[in-house]
């Protein structure tokens, strides 16, 4: 039971500093650009107005990176201090991207963010949007390193387990890096940090529009961030249908619990909206729904672009399915047990130096070490996350991401058609959208961490497995100084950035 | 190319770019030490901006030279990531919270409606450059010293006192160490005021700070050295991968490796001299001579606790357990990925030693602070 609640807390932590380093990043991956293009016009067009209305956006930029580098160090680490054993056992691959984001990525970002916002009058106008352009550039790269980093988290690749480190070690960079879940994510992560941006920037410009203040300067902002969002809107939904047949692929579980699948079948249909049973569990039969609205074959051509695909259940993913060639978790975790007494007894044997039992006891691992995972798992029904939250999460993350695009394609159409001020509900409705932008991003995240639930690596690593051998209550007492402290300064940058939204670019 | 290094080899190159790290970053706590300096160089608001506006432009800098190190040592020395931060998780963990109150602090010191008034920020500052500083200090004493920790055979491990690393405190060379650094980031800074502020009020308060202050760090520095020279280190047979107590290890390193010794007593008489050089000679030029004085003392030290089949972190619960960069490193493989693109570090330095020139070839005033809308 402490086993369990110090996972449960170092969980609670990870997942703390994550969503509120979230809340920071996406907003930092995309406003960069918005004032990279807008520089750009500036220095095209020699017009001090772009000059000041760059300067704004910058203003509110550096609010918000500034917490963003606060709650993004705490991750790095977080890694050593609350998942050490997950250090020591996948840290020769995953420790890899992380150092090459430092490298290409952290140091671009921080030198040339002080020329950014203090170079104006001390390098030459090109110099100082060539620095923009690399804070944008250099924040992007970031997040491709650290996606690397995870997307190898959700599909494992390049890489072997060898029986005398007792770990995994890194055979392929180039399987690492081009693991096709890796670039899936990163094009789909960043271009949700851009359709945020994008509505930030048309929210802010909405409030303005209905101040009736800032009209110039907030119609302009506004053609900018529409065209911006809707472009990068639809690329996001390209890369969303990507990102789902990645699950396909690599995750069934987390894609049956996407779509709160428990039956497999030909032709599976996708949930456009529903409400799951509560009551229902991959061990009883239940109904899974207590309202849906299906399309017909949607789940299957959207996972393998085929109108009749199986897609596999929960029930089959658990209980295995020998039609469709897949095997049970039963039958996993007998050999992940295999696996795991195989490697203690091939470690013994060679410390006592009987080379013969050595050699048996890898035989034996080696026919077994596929799934030396599941040997750390109790039961079948473990590898099932949690249903409901990865179903509402996911269906949460695309009906906003459909909003967001009808929303950027009203704005662009009114103002391209100057009529936008007059529109009182569209601006009312671009400003409200804003907090459903943040509630968008996190979804996401939860969808594709607590969807992998419960493996830190996939198939790979359980969660239980990984944690640091540490005391639960000191895990507790620094989750508790987090939230306090992350709170505290959350609402500090709130009241800092909508006061600098108030004060507006007249000052900037 | 990196292929044909041996496996100890890549080892001790990715030991040498740790060490690298940690001596630029204890370079760059120049950041840290003028925070601490603030209300001791400053009278008026005017000064206490221009002082947070100087150093506001290099933090961010500080902040990512120790993120890189913390991801350096996990890319390359796993088990020492896992070990230390797994282990000693109240020290990394102050350590953390100090460093999340700086990276706030800068941007919303000055702002309106901030939530928790200018005092409390510069407070953050504060706390950051010298609780902060002297942790990590503490910290790295701890490689001299040890951990209480144990690790298994299968490479896991866990820490065997409840306090979790605060017990480092407890050491006195722990805490002289971290003292040592707290002085060397307060001298620094001075240095660094000298050389880039445009207030004779803050420059002349700077070389007070140098005069005692560098006595302060001369009294702590050799104490420090000499109970590195007098110390019994752990010696890591890469034979039998057994590891021995052995008398005067350092100091038997630095006999070994004469260069690295010889790096040693020349940058400590460059950090001294760049004091010496603000002081009496009156000259601004005494940051480069310490900040390349105190780069050379890091690194060797870091290198006399790798180089040389030494423990860089012994363990006080179980000898055995000990870790050196033979027993904690990445593989072969990833080493030698990994040393690919460290090539891109000369090309980083390079255009950071380009920015750092063209942002600070002209001295910062009250004045051109306060014309900034953009300031700190």
């Amino acid at each position: 039971m402490e086993h369990l609640s110090l996972v449960d807390w170092s969980r609670a932590q990870f997942a703390l500093t994550a969503l509120y380093h979230w809340i920071f990043v996406p907003l930092t991956l995309g406003l960069t650009f918005i004032v990279a293009i807008m520089e750009t016009i500036y220095v095209k067009t020699g017009d001090e107005w772009w000059k000041k209305t760059t300067k704004f956006w910058m203003t509110l930029l550096a609010i918000n990176f500034a917490i963003g580098l606060a709650t993004g160090i705490i991750m790095e680490f977080e890694f050593g201090t609350n998942w050490s054993n997950y250090s020591w056992i996948v840290g020769d691959i995953f420790g890899a991207p992380l150092a090459i984001e430092g490298i290409m990525a952290f140091f671009m970002e921080s030198t040339f963010f002080a020329v950014m916002f203090f170079g104006w009058d001390k390098v030459s106008k090109r110099f100082h949007l060539i620095s923009t352009w690399l804070v944008a550039i250099g924040s992007n790269l970031s997040a491709l390193w650290i996606l690397v980093a995870n997307g190898w988290m959700q599909h494992p690749v390049g890489m072997h387990f060898n029986p005398d480190t007792a770990r995994n070690e890194m055979t392929n960079f180039w399987d690492l890096l081009f693991n096709p879940n890796a670039y899936t994510k990163f094009l789909h992560t960043i271009s949700s940090g851009y359709v945020l941006a994008s509505l930030f920037v048309i929210s802010v410009s909405a409030w303005y529009l209905l101040k009736g203040r800032e009209i110039k300067f907030a119609r302009r902002s506004i053609m900018v961030a529409a065209s911006f969002g809707l472009i990068v809107s639809l690329f996001n939904l390209t890369t969303g249908d990507d990102a789902a047949r990645q699950n396909a692929l690599n995750q069934p579980v987390k894609l049956a619990a996407m779509e709160g699948l428990y039956n497999g079948k030909n032709g599976a249909e996708l949930v456009a909206f529903g409400i799951l049973n509560p009551k229902k569990s991959v061990d009883n039969n239940q109904k899974e729904f207590l309202f849906k609205l299906p399309i017909p074959y949607g789940l299957s051509v959207l996972s393998y672009h085929k109108v009749n695909a199986f897609v596999p259940g929960l029930k089959e993913l658990v209980y295995g399915d020998k039609a469709h060639n897949i095997m049970s978790a039963k039958e996993k975790i007998q050999k992940g047990k295999i696996a795991v007494a195989a490697l203690k007894e091939y470690k013994e044997a060679k410390a006592k130096g009987d080379k013969e039992k050595a050699k048996e006891a890898l035989a034996k691992f080696e026919a077994n070490s596929k799934y030396l995972g599941y040997g750390y798992l109790k039961k079948p029904t473990d590898i099932v996350p949690p249903v409901a939250t990865t179903f509402y999460a996911f269906h949460t993350m695309v009906g906003l991401g459909f909003w967001f695009i009808i929303l950027f394609i009203i704005s662009l159409y009114y103002v391209m058609i100057n009529e936008l001020h007059s529109k009182k509900w569209l601006l009312r409705l671009a400003v409200l959208s804003l907090p459903l932008g943040y509630i968008a991003q996190e979804a996401g995240w939860i969808t594709a961490e607590v969807g992998r639930q419960p493996w830190a690596i996939q198939d790979m690593l359980p969660v239980g497995m990984a944690t640091s051998n540490i005391q639960s209550s000191s895990v507790m007492l620094t989750f508790w100084l987090f939230a306090i402290i992350f709170t505290a300064l959350l609402i500090a940058e709130v009241k800092i950035m909508t006061t600098q939204i108030k004060i507006g670019p007249k000052e900037a | 190319m990196f292929e044909k290094l041996s496996y100890l080899q890549l080892q001790e190159y990715w030991w040498f770019l740790v060490g690298l790290l940690g001596a630029l970053f204890v370079f760059m706590t120049f950041v840290q030490g003028g925070q601490t300096l603030l209300h001791r160089l400053a009278r008026n608001e005017a000064q206490r901006d221009v002082i947070i506006n100087v150093l506001g432009r290099k933090w961010e800098l500080s902040f990512t030279t120790l993120v890189m190190f913390g991801g350096a040592l996990f890319a390359a020395f796993p088990l020492f990531y896992a070990v230390s931060f797994g282990g000693a998780y109240y020290v990394w963990m102050a350590i953390l919270f100090c460093f999340i109150i700086q990276a706030v602090a800068y941007e919303y010191r000055k702002k309106p409606n901030n939530l928790f008034g200018e005092r409390v920020y510069e407070g953050f500052l504060f706390i950051n450059g010298s609780l902060g500083i002297i942790l990590i200090g503490i910290a790295l004493g701890t490689l001299f010293t040890g951990g209480n920790f144990v690790v298994n055979s299968m490479h896991l491990s866990h820490w065997t006192k409840s306090t979790y690393g605060l017990e480092a405190v407890l050491n006195f060379f722990n805490v002289a160490f971290g003292f040592m650094l707290f002085f060397i980031a307060r001298i620094l800074a001075a240095e660094f005021f000298i050389k880039t502020v445009d207030n004779k009020e803050i420059v002349e308060r700077s070389r007070i700070v140098l005069k005692y202050e560098g006595a302060i760090f001369l009294i702590l520095f050799l104490y420090v050295a000499y109970a590195i020279l007098t110390m019994n280190g752990y010696n890591y047979d890469p034979v039998s991968k057994v590891v021995n107590l052995e008398h005067f290890k350092f100091l038997h390193n630095f006999l070994a490796m004469p260069i690295v010794a010889g790096v040693f007593v020349f940058g400590a008489l460059l950090f001294l001299a760049g004091i010496a050089i603000d002081l009496f000679v009156k000259k601004e030029n005494g940051i480069f001579y310490s900040g390349v004085g105190v780069v050379l003392v890091v690194l060797s030290l870091f290198l006399i606790l790798g180089y040389n089949h030494t423990a860089f972190y012994p363990s006080l619960a179980n000898m055995q357990s000990s870790l050196s960069i033979e027993n904690s490193s990445g593989s072969r493989y990833t080493l030698i990925a990994m040393s690919y693109v460290s090539l891109m570090v000369p090309f980083v330095l390079a255009y950071i030693a380009f920015v750092w020139k063209a942002m600070t070839s002209k001295k910062i005033s009250i004045a051109e602070v306060e014309n900034n809308p953009h300031h700190y």
